[in-house]
């Protein structure tokens, strides 16, 4: 592994009490045991680093967190309380995520997206939204300004009525970031939020996780750019093959030699992982 | 340009580029003299085309056709050059003169037919359609211009407010003349005149220019509207016959903008949403004075349209919580046999199957008319001398009810229940993995759809004055389906275009009704080919329709970007 410069915004982060606690989770498909009993704990203020290689169950991991799939065996815990397998309970709850493949709206604007992702905090029903009630008034002015400051926040202010779809990669990946935010999230889980990117977007990627990470929320990153993940990350798990390898801090996976034989499967012929 | 026919290559185009332009311009002028010249030496056809310098009907059209030719040759070079650089004038002029030429073809077939052979055309006919082939000619070779931006062109406001009047009045007179038209073939000719005419406005992008003009001024457009459609009555005398057709239009339409809520916003495919007509018709039947009605309370009509509504949407409830969990093909399915089930519980309610409620197969016949306050919508009214009938007064009723399911459709489409619809559209599992409540949202559509439904059927079993299982066959879901597609899924004014072309046809053209299941398949057929979205398109259905349209996708754009200015 390349040893990794170290990022300006690093501060020594104040580790809080565990937001998500995952235990024993295990998710069978069929014979195929895609995730084996992995335990993941992560605190408020704290960033978490996912990596394997590829086919290791990272993203099912992910979609076992965040209610996508119901785990076969295990349990996630947010906030001391059980999360049930329903994607809408779970972001109601507060945890949030992005995809690996962007699945923005693509034929709605910046902002209507972050909108969408208000959906959850806001409760005008129907009735309300036809007589225009003050209510809705009141939701609609708050979801609207709220959406635009997230915009602001991942630098997308003034694309807020350009189409999703019209935008360029690396702002779709802002986009969805934004959307995530929008639920109010203790914590956000980010599945590749660097992949395609050049190195400058990956960059303010990183600055933009800081930051957000600023704002108290947890984030979770899955990521194969090991300069990006030891760069970002207080704590890094490696799962291999569905199961956990080692967890520890960025030093320590960096130079555990099983996490790079993992990667390069004995050192003869993949080595682009490194770069 | 996106569906078009074999055209001519730019490099012959540009080659014949100068002659082109005159010839257009001739053929155009020769259309509008032709109005003034005799066009048949018969005078029992379409009412009198005989005489020279008396222009009528078909003479009046083929004129206006030939005024907008010369128009458009003016924008393309002429004084009137400057629109030129707005309308995409070349195209327009191509579209419009393969209309002029159908309808000219028509003219021609009509008096072949009606006098007997072509000896009867005069010389107006003959060069009518000199001029038309001279147009489609020289049409051809007109090149196409650059064009500015469609949204920065501007005239004045009062202008702008102008055009829409002036198109109103016009939307207004066209439908009060169409509906007048008791002779097939003028009928088929004034069609055929309303097709061209829209063809050669519609792609010299005239129809996205007044798309625009009503954005800036949405209120003045419906006010519009409605004054138009509130005026219609007092163009008919008193005649019952077109009004008659007029409520069945509205009704159709009411249901058909209700369905929209349902396919157009929320993306589900209902093939049983006549159901909830019916139940909506069945309850104001058997709370109604008949004779036959089956429920002894008798309440007033406004608490027994709310009832109507409930019991429909209480329906929708019932059908939708266990089948909203599939989607797509098999969600129609489903519905489609609840649509069965209601017809088949309807005609089997007769007392010897089941408790009486509605009569079987005999239905519920004999319901008088409604009475609110003292007004009876039986009785004639005059107002400003011109007698309003019995279909003019559930005409105004149904107006309302119109104008009620219009405010909720667009309402809770610019809403956050809306965005949640657009979101489901879109991609059902982001949608519910960023918290929107999927399942909630879509039976919200499915009850609230059937709930306007059930207001219209409260009041349509009043104005039919029976009600019977036959009248809510599976086809009557399937026409109301197409009017939503034919007009656009999403869209208001495109749902009422299509309710009113499916309802109206058969109406006035009785010797189409036999086919019509054949034509309305064809015209179905040919939409899904050459415009999937729909005569009137939203624009972001149109986006999900065209999704490697990147031009397209810039436009929709520039919509939103205009909004914000």
């Amino acid at each position: 592994m390349s040893t990794a410069a170290t990022a300006p915004q690093r501060t020594a982060p104040a580790i809080g009490a565990p937001v998500v606690e995952a235990r024993g989770v295990v998710m069978r498909f069929g014979g195929l045991v895609a995730v084996n009993n992995v335990d993941l704990t992560v605190h408020e203020g704290e960033i978490v680093g996912l990596i394997g290689p590829n086919g290791a169950g990272k993203t099912t991991f992910f979609n076992c967190l965040t209610g996508m799939y119901k785990p076969t065996e295990g349990q996630v815990t947010l906030s001391g309380e059980t999360l049930p397998p329903k994607p809408r309970r779970v972001v109601t709850a507060g945890m949030a995520r992005t995809f690996q493949n962007i699945r923005l709206f693509s034929n709605m604007t910046s902002l209507e997206n972050v909108m969408v992702g208000r959906y959850c905090r806001t409760s005008a029903g129907p009735l309300t939204s036809i007589l225009r009630g003050p209510k809705y008034k009141r939701e609609e002015a708050a979801t609207r300004e709220r959406a635009q400051e997230l915009l602001d926040f991942v630098g997308l202010g003034d694309k807020a009525e350009h189409l999703s779809r019209n935008l360029p990669y690396g702002d779709q990946r802002r986009l969805e970031i934004a959307r995530a935010l929008a639920t109010d999230p203790k914590v956000i889980l980010l599945d590749e939020p660097t992949a395609g990117m050049n190195p400058q977007e990956t960059r303010q990627a990183s600055d933009l996780i800081f930051r957000i990470r600023d704002m108290g929320i947890a984030v979770v990153v899955i990521e194969h750019d090991m300069r990006f993940i030891f760069n970002l990350c207080d704590r890094v798990l490696c799962l291999v093959r569905g199961e956990t390898l080692i967890e520890g801090s960025p030093a320590e996976v960096q130079s555990d030699p099983r996490v790079i034989e993992a990667y390069i499967g004995g050192g003869t012929d993949d080595e682009e992982e490194q770069a | 340009m996106r569906y078009a026919l074999p055209t001519l290559s730019d490099e012959t185009r540009a080659k014949h580029a100068a002659k082109g332009w005159p010839l257009a311009l001739l053929g155009s002028a020769l259309l509008l003299v032709s109005g003034l010249l005799s066009w048949s030496y018969d005078d029992r056809i379409l009412g009198d085309i005989s005489i020279r310098f008396w222009p009528v009907g078909v003479q009046i059209m083929a004129m206006v056709l030939g005024a907008l030719g010369v128009a458009f040759a003016l924008m393309d070079r002429g004084p009137l050059r400057r629109v030129g650089n707005w309308l995409d004038v070349a195209l327009g002029l191509r579209a419009l003169s393969t209309g002029v030429l159908v309808f000219v073809a028509l003219v021609l077939a009509a008096i072949a037919t009606e006098a007997g052979g072509l000896v009867n055309v005069n010389e107006g006919g003959w060069i009518a359609l000199v001029g038309a082939l001279l147009m489609f000619v020289g049409s051809r070779f007109v090149p196409q211009r650059e064009l500015g931006q469609m949204h920065s062109a501007r005239i004045p406001g009062w202008a702008e407010i102008l055009v829409i009047a002036l198109s109103m009045a016009a939307v207004l007179f066209l439908a009060a003349y169409l509906l007048n038209q008791d002779d097939a073939w003028l009928f088929v000719l004034g069609l055929a005149f309303i097709i061209a005419l829209s063809m050669g406005l519609a792609r010299s992008g005239f129809f996205t220019w007044f798309g625009h003009v009503a954005q800036r001024h949405k209120h003045v457009l419906t006010l519009a509207a409605f004054a138009v459609a509130f005026l219609f009555p007092f163009t008919q005398n008193g005649s019952d016959a077109n009004m008659s057709i007029a409520t069945q239009v509205l009704i159709f339409a009411a249901t058909a903008i209700g369905l929209n809520i349902v396919v157009g916003l929320a993306g589900l495919l209902d093939l049983g949403y006549i159901a909830f007509l019916g139940s909506g018709a069945y309850i104001g039947a058997m709370m109604s004075n008949s004779a036959f009605a089956t429920i002894g309370w008798k309440p007033p009509f406004l608490v027994t349209m709310l009832i109507g509504a409930i019991v429909a949407s209480i329906f929708g409830l019932i059908i939708g919580s266990p089948t909203l969990r599939v989607s797509g093909d098999y969600l129609a399915i489903v519905t489609l046999a609840f649509g069965e089930i209601f017809r088949l519980a309807m005609f089997n309610l007769d007392g010897n199957n089941g408790p009486k409620l509605t009569n079987g197969p005999n239905g519920i016949p004999g319901i008088p008319d409604l009475q609110i306050g003292s007004f009876n919508f039986g009785d004639t009214h005059n107002v400003f001398g011109i007698p309003l009938g019995r279909f003019s007064n559930y005409y105004f009723i149904l107006l309302l009810l119109i104008g009620f399911i219009i405010l909720v459709f667009t309402r809770l489409n610019n809403s956050r229940i809306g965005r949640g619809w657009v979101a489901i559209r879109e991609d059902e599992r982001a949608a519910e993995a960023m918290g929107v409540n999927v399942f909630g949202l879509k039976l919200l559509a499915f009850a609230g759809g059937a709930f306007l439904a059930g207001l219209a059927g409260t009041i349509k079993a009043h104005q039919d004055s029976a009600v019977s299982p036959d009248q809510y066959l599976f086809l009557e879901s399937a026409f109301l389906l197409a009017a939503v597609v034919l007009g656009g899924m999403g869209t208001i004014a495109g749902v009422l275009i299509g309710a009113t072309i499916l309802k109206l046809m058969p109406e006035k053209l009785r010797f189409f009704s036999e086919y019509r299941l054949l034509l309305f398949g064809l015209l179905l057929v040919l939409m899904m080919r050459f415009r999937p979205e729909g005569l009137v398109a939203s624009r972001r259905r149109q986006l999900e329709f065209h999704d490697e349209d990147e031009s397209l996708a810039e436009e929709v754009e520039d919509w939103h970007l205009e909004d914000v200015r």
